[in-house]
């Protein structure tokens, strides 16, 4: 997983509640064995006007010209609800989104991204609000995202910011092996599967 | 100090308490699908790691699986690799997989109770977030992503952080029509998709314990469409005789210091809960949904809502963007919407109890001519139970199609598929955009009420039927 520490992009505006990771990547697309290769079909149903996806819906906030290369996105509440699919962070991560803000996300999904190097920021819901409005008002305008200082800045210059769980900062920060991580432990998960052997038999 | 159930699991999986970084939970049952797990094989394999405690971990094909035969040559390309990858991945890392062919095939959420591989106290993941389905036998159980399949199977525990507690307390008894279906999408009409988000909810009341563990699991099923982690419910007497002799259930002696153990899981009576919520079922007509979100719901005596009505910006462009996607107009009643399709299954209403009730209805009449009606049994033991007791008869004559088990349209990643504008009268969970299909438009619902829109070819009141 890549480090992320900080980060400057387009921000693009994803003006919906309730975005589910059906949305994010359709089931149509779940049928690959690989982690690659899931960025075109980033929400796909929105973003194409044919099934095959060969024609761009011009109308849809990604394909604006000046948000072609977004890699921040501002979204609104439950980001991410539905299927735990981590396709849907795959799908984010290769079409180039570094960071996703949104007043609240869907438990999984925020799982799954930090374990993509996604830095999902959670902020008030007048603050995102204002953020909506900033970049809706200059299309193609950038934010910041710092996350040792745990920081959003706005294409205005204002600052917010925001918290974040200590292990997953510190896992985005380090792009951590998390099962290497896990493994320091095995001495520890050896001991609890002795106790669990003695005490609850019929699990071991 | 007075414990939850939730609680009382945790402190009693915790491998490693957080010390200002993360908990390291143990997982007593890992259940592992077509869909989420390639990639987690792929992973161990480059960092040359094992599965360390195989016997875990029980796999199954459901997500993709063809419902319209069991040749494999028949099924669709891509699918079949996903299918022929998991059963590879399962010799490799020595696991057991009731492969397509395996007459205990099906949802891995109705197979895993039917097996007794499920059980009061463990804590049990899959990377399917329908995983919370399994809470309805007191057990922690909640869905992961493909990394975290990896991470399970690497070490056999999950890095967590724990969850707040909800209690939703549903009393009353149901009438006639009401089903635990209709609890659930109440539930979540009333707290919203994100109501429970950060939580583990419990449910109780006397609703819940007078509810068969079918009913129980269809509620722990739907909770992550209010956004909880997970969903459970204290096990009882029903618990026990529901698994008692099931094959992967403890026997003899085991079984009895089990229960003695799982008698010890429901939340002490003086436990806190950091938030509670109470419903009333006593009143509680069927429900359907008429948008995009399960948490647009309301009842089959109501009108469709006008989202000009309501005061937030982002909800009314939510509830008028779903009534466009719809074709529905503010002010129709829900009753008499003309349906296209129905679809009896899936890990929320594919079990043996669901079908039974939806031939009640069905029994000695005939679906409606324009409507296309399909019966997907949850697995393979539903399905030949049903075939014991005659219910495919009664679907078939009906004008229903019987079919093998699997996720099938509740999501549609076989061929199982809405068409563009196709509505559906679905017994299944989501009715986000597209999820039957592109451009397909879903209203939820029990069993019985999609049952009797078949026989109409409209939403109608199941209760005429009764």
């Amino acid at each position: 997983m890549n480090p992320f520490t900080q980060h400057t992009g387009i921000a693009v505006p994803l003006d919906r509640v309730n975005v589910d990771t059906d949305a994010i990547v359709p089931k149509q697309f779940l049928r690959k064995v690989e982690r690659t290769g899931f960025g075109k079909h980033l929400f796909h149903e929105w973003r194409y006007l044919d099934y095959e996806g060969t024609k761009e819906n011009p109308d849809f906030i990604l394909n604006k010209p000046e948000n072609r290369r977004a890699s921040v996105l501002l979204a609104r509440d439950n980001f991410g609800c539905g299927s735990s699919r981590e396709h849907a962070p795959w799908a984010l991560a290769d079409y180039g989104f570094r960071v996703i803000i949104a007043p609240s996300f869907a438990d999984i999904f925020y799982n799954n991204c930090v374990k993509n190097g996604i830095l999902l920021v959670v902020l008030k819901t007048q603050e995102v609000e204002a953020l909506f409005q900033q970049v809706m008002q200059k299309p193609g305008a950038q934010i910041t995202a710092d996350l040792e200082k745990q920081t959003v800045t706005g294409p205005q210059g204002k600052e917010y910011h925001f918290d974040i769980n200590a292990f997953s900062r510190a896992c985005l920060l380090k792009g951590l092996d998390q099962i290497g991580w896990t493994q320091q432990f095995v001495d520890k998960i050896r001991d609890f599967e002795q106790k669990l052997k003695q005490e609850k038999p019929w699990l071991a | 100090m007075p414990q939850t159930m939730y609680e009382k699991i945790w402190e009693a999986h915790l491998v490693r308490e957080s010390q200002g970084d993360t908990a390291i939970l143990y997982v007593d049952r890992h259940l592992v699908h077509e869909v989420t797990s390639p990639q987690a094989f792929e992973g161990l394999r480059a960092a040359g790691r094992k599965a360390v405690h195989p016997e875990k971990t029980f796999a199954t094909m459901d997500h993709n699986v063809s419902t319209r035969t069991k040749d494999m040559n028949l099924i669709e390309k891509t699918s079949r690799i996903q299918m022929e990858t998991l059963a590879r991945n399962c010799l490799d890392f020595g696991i057991k997989c009731y492969d397509f062919a395996d007459e205990e095939q099906g949802i891995v959420h109705v197979i895993g109770p039917e097996m007794g591989i499920t059980l009061p106290g463990m804590v049990i993941v899959c990377g399917d977030s329908h995983t919370s389905t399994h809470g309805a036998f007191g057990a922690l159980a909640f869905g992961i992503g493909t990394s975290e399949v990896e991470h399970v199977l690497a070490t056999q525990t999950l890095q967590q952080n724990q969850a707040k507690t909800m209690l939703i307390k549903v009393d009353g008894s149901l009438k006639p029509g009401g089903t635990p279906k209709d609890i659930i999408l109440a539930v979540i009409g009333k707290i919203g998709t994100a109501g429970a988000t950060g939580y583990v909810v419990e449910y109780a009341g006397s609703a819940i314990r007078e509810m068969s563990m079918e009913g129980r699991m269809t509620v722990c099923n739907m909770s992550i469409e209010a956004g909880a982690r997970a969903g459970m419910i204290a096990p009882d007497e029903k618990t026990f005789d529901y698994l008692k002799g099931r094959e992967y259930a403890p026997k003899g002696k085991l079984w009895e210091k089990a229960v003695i153990y799982w008698k010890t899981l429901p939340s002490d009576p003086q436990a806190e809960f950091n938030k509670t919520v109470e419903l009333d079922t006593g009143g509680l007509a069927p429900q359907v949904t008429w948008g995009t979100s399960p948490g647009q719901v309301v009842s089959v005596e109501d009108r469709v809502p006008d989202p000009e009505t309501l005061d937030d910006p982002v909800e009314r462009a939510a509830g008028n963007n779903a009534l466009k996607y719809m074709d529905l107009k503010p002010g129709m009643p829900v009753a008499g919407i003309p349906i296209d399709k129905v679809f009896l299954g899936s890990c929320t209403n594919g079990r043996i109890e669901d079908l039974r009730a939806a031939a009640e209805i069905i029994k000695g009449r005939k679906i409606h001519k324009k409507v296309q009606a399909i019966v997907v049994p949850g697995s393979g033991r539903v399905r030949r139970q049903a075939e014991q007791e005659g219910l495919d008869k009664i679907f078939t004559q009906a004008g229903f199609e019987w079919r093998y088990a699997g996720c099938s349209m509740c999501l549609g990643m076989n061929d199982d598929q809405l068409k563009p504008g196709e509505r559906c009268a679905s017994s299944s969970n989501r009715n986000f955009e597209g999820r039957q299909g592109p451009g397909g438009r879903t209203h939820l619902m029990s069993p019985i009420m999609a049952a009797a829109a078949a026989i109409e070819g409209e939403i109608v009141d199941v209760r005429k039927y009764l």
